[in-house]
């Protein structure tokens, strides 16, 4: 009997988290396109998600490229096929490993930083300043974020995929041998629009979920985490995690019903 | 002017403030006393209307804080100042920029305007000479009062000090006090002051009210709180 009635309370308050992360996603959409928006701190996130996440991006989509190169290489070589290639590492890239390896990325770098930011003003009290002063603490705290990583996230995606397709270019064709037109002729033709929307859509969602998250958690800590320094931690830890699920179960869900 | 009815609250089963009611009339000052853990933080939270109480009421001027929400609320809540325990100064900010944050968010100063009345409350506190510094570069009594001139900067009608000298060596208390008095005199806010300070605060205030186990267990001026007999305010104001 004991053990239903924690079950119940456990599904009870899941559910009740449940209801203030659709809340709060709301609440973030509607304050981000109803006037005032505080341009000056939309930017200063804009350099703060894309400007600084750029070279990390940069390196990971280079190596993740030559990787797809020497796999793609690898494996395409037994059906005689290594020139598809382009198509392989350009296809990977762009409707697949760019959106969410960069997403990763980014949630890493931004997004955690994002959590513990707002989580330690939450527990100095620092939220309820701005509330006290008559402010809305999600203009101040979650919009700025929300508006930059949709700016920031498709861009920093395309970095990703076009240094993605050099690095696979540097293998492919310049270690490996494989012809430079038929890497980049292949892709052009194998690659359509269609393919890049779909690696756009799906990096523009990821960003909203990783904002999404990592504002919440750092919003809510204290509330639905711990208390004091561990309360942040427990919030920026479980903010990475449950992006990084919560990104995957979207991308195998947009892949399989959405394209 | 603030007006508080029956106010019940819990946190996870555990009942913290059990049927408090209170008033406190305009431009007085009252000190909230009790032990550590009693609720008087979290009531001075519920007079801001920072939490919501389980059951209850508080009234400021005949308006229900619990019923106003949005504007109405935002509205009322300009009214009021807030000396959080920790000071809450945007630790990204300087001394200045947190002094002048809800200048510039709230009005339409000039500059020049935000610039003098921002020194002009520094110097109130006697910060002059600390507005570029960040709160991590200042001492504890000096983010208390960077944090009171933050909340008076607004001119706000009410204030609520949520233990101001918390943290503070005796002689620096008694200054945090001796300035919280000077500023009631010069702008004659209502105020609530949550306080260990016992008995330095009896000098500034008009009247005290101490909690016990959820509800106000005694109320009056100083001098009749320092007669009362019963046993615990006797050993908490230490004349056991």
């Amino acid at each position: 009997m004991l053990m239903i009635r924690k079950l119940g309370a456990a599904t009870l308050r899941n559910l009740r988290i449940m209801g203030v992360m659709g809340l709060f996603l709301f609440k973030g959409f509607f304050y981000s396109v109803v006037p005032p928006v505080k341009i000056t701190r939309v930017l200063k996130q804009v350099h703060f998600i894309g400007f600084q996440s750029t070279l990390v991006i940069m390196l990971t989509g280079c190596f993740a490229g030559m990787v797809l190169g020497f796999q793609g290489y690898n494996s395409l070589r037994q059906f005689g096929s290594d020139a598809f290639l382009g198509p392989a590492v350009g296809l990977a890239l762009i409707k697949e490993l760019g959106p969410v390896f960069s997403a990763f990325v980014v949630t890493g770098m931004a997004g955690s930083a994002i959590t513990a930011e707002i989580g330690i003003m939450r527990i100095s009290e620092q939220v309820d300043a701005l509330e006290l002063m008559g402010l809305n603490p999600y203009r101040y705290l979650v919009v700025p974020n929300f508006l930059a990583m949709i700016v920031c996230m498709p861009l920093l995606t395309a970095i990703f995929d076009v240094i993605g397709i050099f690095g696979g270019y540097l293998i492919g064709v310049k270690l490996l041998g494989v012809s430079a037109g038929v890497y980049f002729g292949e892709m052009a033709a194998y690659v359509d629009m269609g393919d890049v929307m779909e690696g756009i859509y799906k990096s523009l969602s990821f960003g909203i979920i990783i904002i999404w998250v990592c504002c919440f958690k750092g919003y809510y800590t204290g509330i639905f985490t711990g208390f004091g320094a561990e309360g942040v931690s427990k919030a920026t830890i479980q903010a990475v995690v449950m992006s990084f699920v919560l990104i995957l179960v979207w991308d195998y869900f947009m892949t399989s019903v959405l394209f | 002017m603030i007006s508080i009815d029956d106010l019940h609250k819990s946190f996870d089963g555990n009942e913290v403030l059990r049927g408090i009611s209170l008033e406190i009339k305009k431009g007085e000052v009252l000190a909230l006393i009790g032990g550590s853990g009693c609720g008087k933080s979290v009531l001075l939270k519920h007079i801001a209307g920072l939490i919501k109480p389980d059951s209850g009421r508080i009234m400021v001027d005949g308006k229900d804080m619990n019923m106003l929400k949005g504007g109405a609320l935002t509205d009322l809540r300009e009214r009021f100042g807030f000396l959080f325990q920790g000071g809450a100064l945007f630790d990204s900010m300087t001394v200045f920029e947190n002094v002048a944050f809800p200048l510039k968010e709230k009005t339409k100063l000039s500059n020049q305007l935000v610039r003098e009345r921002v020194f002009r409350e520094l110097e109130n506190v006697g910060l002059s000479g600390s507005e570029y510094k960040y709160p991590s570069q200042i001492s504890g009594g000096m983010v208390k009062r960077a944090a009171l001139a933050r909340s008076l900067v607004m001119d706000p009608e009410i204030m609520l000090f949520d233990e101001p000298t918390t943290g503070l060596d005796p002689v620096m208390g008694s200054a945090i006090l001796n300035l919280i008095d000077a500023c009631h005199k010069r702008l004659s806010f209502t105020a609530i002051v949550v306080t260990h300070e016992i008995p330095g605060v009896f000098d500034i205030v008009e009247r005290v009210a101490m909690i016990h186990e959820g509800i106000i267990l005694a109320e009056g001026t100083p001098e009749e709180f320092m007669s009362f007999t019963e046993p615990v305010v006797l050993a908490f104001v230490g004349r056991d």
